[in-house]
């Protein structure tokens, strides 16, 4: 086990500097110069502008400011915006939100979903698994950008259960339950379908008809010997989802005014502004990988069957 | 929990060898699917006595599964549909008690071996937790001793270094150590009647033969009734004490182990009989009932067997045999013999 953590620690590093080598030239590749487009609509001074240039590093060779970006980026340095600031205040600003945002829709997806899953796995063919089929299928279909507005008319507009969008500089953590919602249904419905498919299977399994032998009282039979086989499909959609969710909903952000990383990163592709998108996506692979990291493990905790070599 | 108590209590209410335990009387199990209505049991009657051993023989689809699993309560209902019968135990018919009581009675009173330990053991819950769940749900212990009485049971059905092996998962135990778990399990609370369906089949020979022993030696050792479901006449020879055949959904005969082997009483049972390899037929052609088990949604008219039997008449395909009782040359009654032939007779004595 500590020999396969290991392992799959020293894997991240080629995945980690891949994505990034990747990242850095696939931004500074935009269309456009963005140390121009600072000066908006007028032309710039060529003087000043060949300044600025030189302040921002970009007046070397792409692959002298690659070398230059990686060798600050070991140094905790992720560069500076066009506007000045520090690439890691944007980051340390952004991400906070977004992980309140990504774990409020993913306790929302998780619980409602398998709970929806589970009821509707055991009494499958019935009236609730039927309509359940139905509606996740609905919630798939629909966009996101649809059903943000659909619940922001009903629920904040409509009924006035809570502001239609989020303060930016009041954000309080009530303001984040209907982007959660918005942002977490349409993993709440695979979540369901996923927990359905997966109980009711476990259900003709032997080791049930051993538990129900053994005079297990239902909640033990469901509870410990169903839930427990049932869900390791689920957590690996799961896991996955959440290293998704961590990386920011641009849709949902942009609805409700989240001031996330999925707006930061929409603004900063908007501006051309290499250093930040970047620097968000490095924050990101490394979230990703260790969310999948944790779903591996996870998985071996759940299956017994499951060894690491 | 009143778990001293319960022990104690538990351990003067053992039945007296010898006294009736279970008792099934004119029991019909039915499937409705969409291809109509299987009749699997057809109006079953045996009967269990503490330190008894029954052996239930048939084919796939005689019945003799369904109708342990009604017995346990573990049928699944729908498609299965109890349509007639009693099931008494120890004189209660378990067949109008509520859920609940029917649950303290499994596991606890009555439990059961299943055929393949692989699949009806939890894959993901260590063997110890598996074992220790009986004691801390049906008597209320603690996580701790009932990981104790776990290591304690495996040593008893003779696992090899249980206390390092109780916190191991199923697939890390081989076939045979896997099925001594399954019946580890249903001796934990010390029940008075065990089910044990097809409990080697999954097995190979040798380990079938030290599992067959094992069970026999526990049931002797605690007097529980044992209810051996199998196909394999040569597991049954040695251990069990009776014998009920079971053909279509019906007991076609049943007698005294030895009583059978030496002499059947009906046409099904003797093809059984002359279809097990012989030494001194080596070389020759292996005898086999022809045909095929009945389909149990047309089951045929009259005896079920007719189809494929030797010496059937124009009687057997239009009358269905009662279970006749059985008896010797002078008329005299064999004890505990019955046939559901009607030339029984001419079978027995012919």
């Amino acid at each position: 086990m500590g020999r396969y953590v290991a392992r799959r620690l020293l894997q991240m590093i080629p995945v980690f500097l891949g994505t990034v080598t990747i990242i850095f030239f696939m931004t500074r590749m935009l269309p456009g110069d963005p140390a121009a487009a600072m000066w908006g609509d007028k032309a710039a001074d060529p003087a000043q502008l060949a300044a600025f240039k030189h302040q921002m590093g970009l007046d070397v060779s792409k692959w002298q400011q690659y070398l230059n970006y990686m060798g600050d980026l070991f140094t905790g340095d992720f560069g500076t915006t066009m506007g000045g600031r520090k690439v890691t205040d944007v980051i340390g600003e952004a991400f906070p939100v977004t992980i309140q945002l990504a774990l409020l829709a993913f306790a929302f997806e998780l619980v409602v979903g398998v709970a929806i899953g589970l009821f509707a796995g055991l009494r499958r063919g019935k009236a609730f698994d039927k309509s359940t089929l139905v509606l996740t299928l609905l919630l798939i279909s629909i966009p996101v950008p649809v059903l943000g507005f659909i619940f922001q008319n009903v629920f904040a507009i409509q009924l006035g259960w809570v502001k239609p969008t989020v303060q930016a500089q009041h954000m309080t953590f009530d303001q984040l339950i209907l982007p959660a919602v918005v942002l977490g249904s349409i993993s709440l419905a695979y979540v369901a379908r996923l927990t359905r498919t997966s109980i009711a299977e476990n259900l003709k399994a032997d080791y049930m008809r051993t538990a129900v032998a053994k005079g297990l009282p239902r909640r033990k039979v469901i509870g410990t010997h169903l839930l427990r086989n049932s869900m390791i499909p689920v957590v690996t959609f799961l896991g996955t989802d959440l290293g998704a969710l961590m990386g920011g909903a641009i849709v949902t952000e942009g609805i409700f005014n989240v001031q996330g990383v999925g707006n930061a990163l929409y603004h900063a592709i908007g501006r051309s502004e290499g250093a930040t998108v970047s620097g968000f996506v490095v924050v990101l692979v490394l979230v990703f990988l260790f969310a999948s990291l944790l779903v591996d493990l996870l998985y071996a905790v759940l299956d017994p069957r499951i060894r690491y070599a | 929990m009143t778990t001293a108590l319960e022990k104690t209590t538990a351990a003067k209410d053992r039945p007296v060898p010898g006294t009736p335990l279970l008792e099934v009387r004119d029991l019909h199990v039915e499937f409705k699917t969409r291809d109509g209505v299987a009749k699997a049991v057809n109006g079953v009657n045996y009967s269990v006595a503490a330190g008894e051993t029954l052996a239930v023989l048939g084919e796939s689809g005689s019945g003799k599964s369904v109708t342990a699993q009604t017995i346990m309560g573990i049928l699944d209902m729908p498609p299965g549909r109890i349509t007639s019968g009693e099931i008494l135990f120890r004189g209660q018919d378990m067949l109008k008690m509520s859920g609940e009581e029917r649950r303290k009675i499994r596991g606890r009173k009555i439990a059961m071996i299943f055929q393949d330990a692989l699949s009806s053991l939890n894959p993901v819950l260590s063997v110890g937790y598996q074992l220790g769940e009986m004691f801390r749900v049906h008597q209320g212990l603690s996580k701790k001793e009932a990981k104790a009485k776990a290591i304690e049971l495996m040593d008893r059905v003779r696992i090899p270094a249980a206390a390092q092996r109780v916190n191991d998962y199923p697939h890390q135990f081989s076939g045979g150590m896997r099925q001594r778990i399954m019946i580890a399990m249903a001796l934990a609370l010390e029940p008075d009647l065990i089910i044990a369906d097809e409990p080697t089949t999954a097995l190979d020979v040798t380990v079938q033969a030290q599992v067959m022993d094992l069970l026999a030696e526990l049931q002797a050792e605690y007097h529980m009734g044992l209810i051996l479901i199998t196909h394999d006449l040569g597991v049954v020879a040695d251990v069990a004490d009776k014998i009920a055949v079971m053909y279509a959904g019906r007991i076609v005969e049943t007698a005294p182990v030895h009583d059978l082997y030496a002499n059947p009483a009906h046409p099904y049972t003797e093809g059984l009989l002359r279809s097990i390899p012989r030494l001194d037929q080596k070389g020759e052609e292996l005898y086999a009932i022809k045909g095929l088990p009945p389909n149990l949604y047309k089951v045929p008219a009259g005896c079920a067997f007719n189809p494929r039997c030797d010496a059937a008449t124009d009687l057997c395909r239009t009358e269905s045999p009662a279970l006749h009782q059985v008896t010797d040359r002078d008329g005299a009654e064999l004890a505990g013999r019955k046939s559901a032939c009607h030339f029984w007779k001419e079978t027995l004595h012919g």
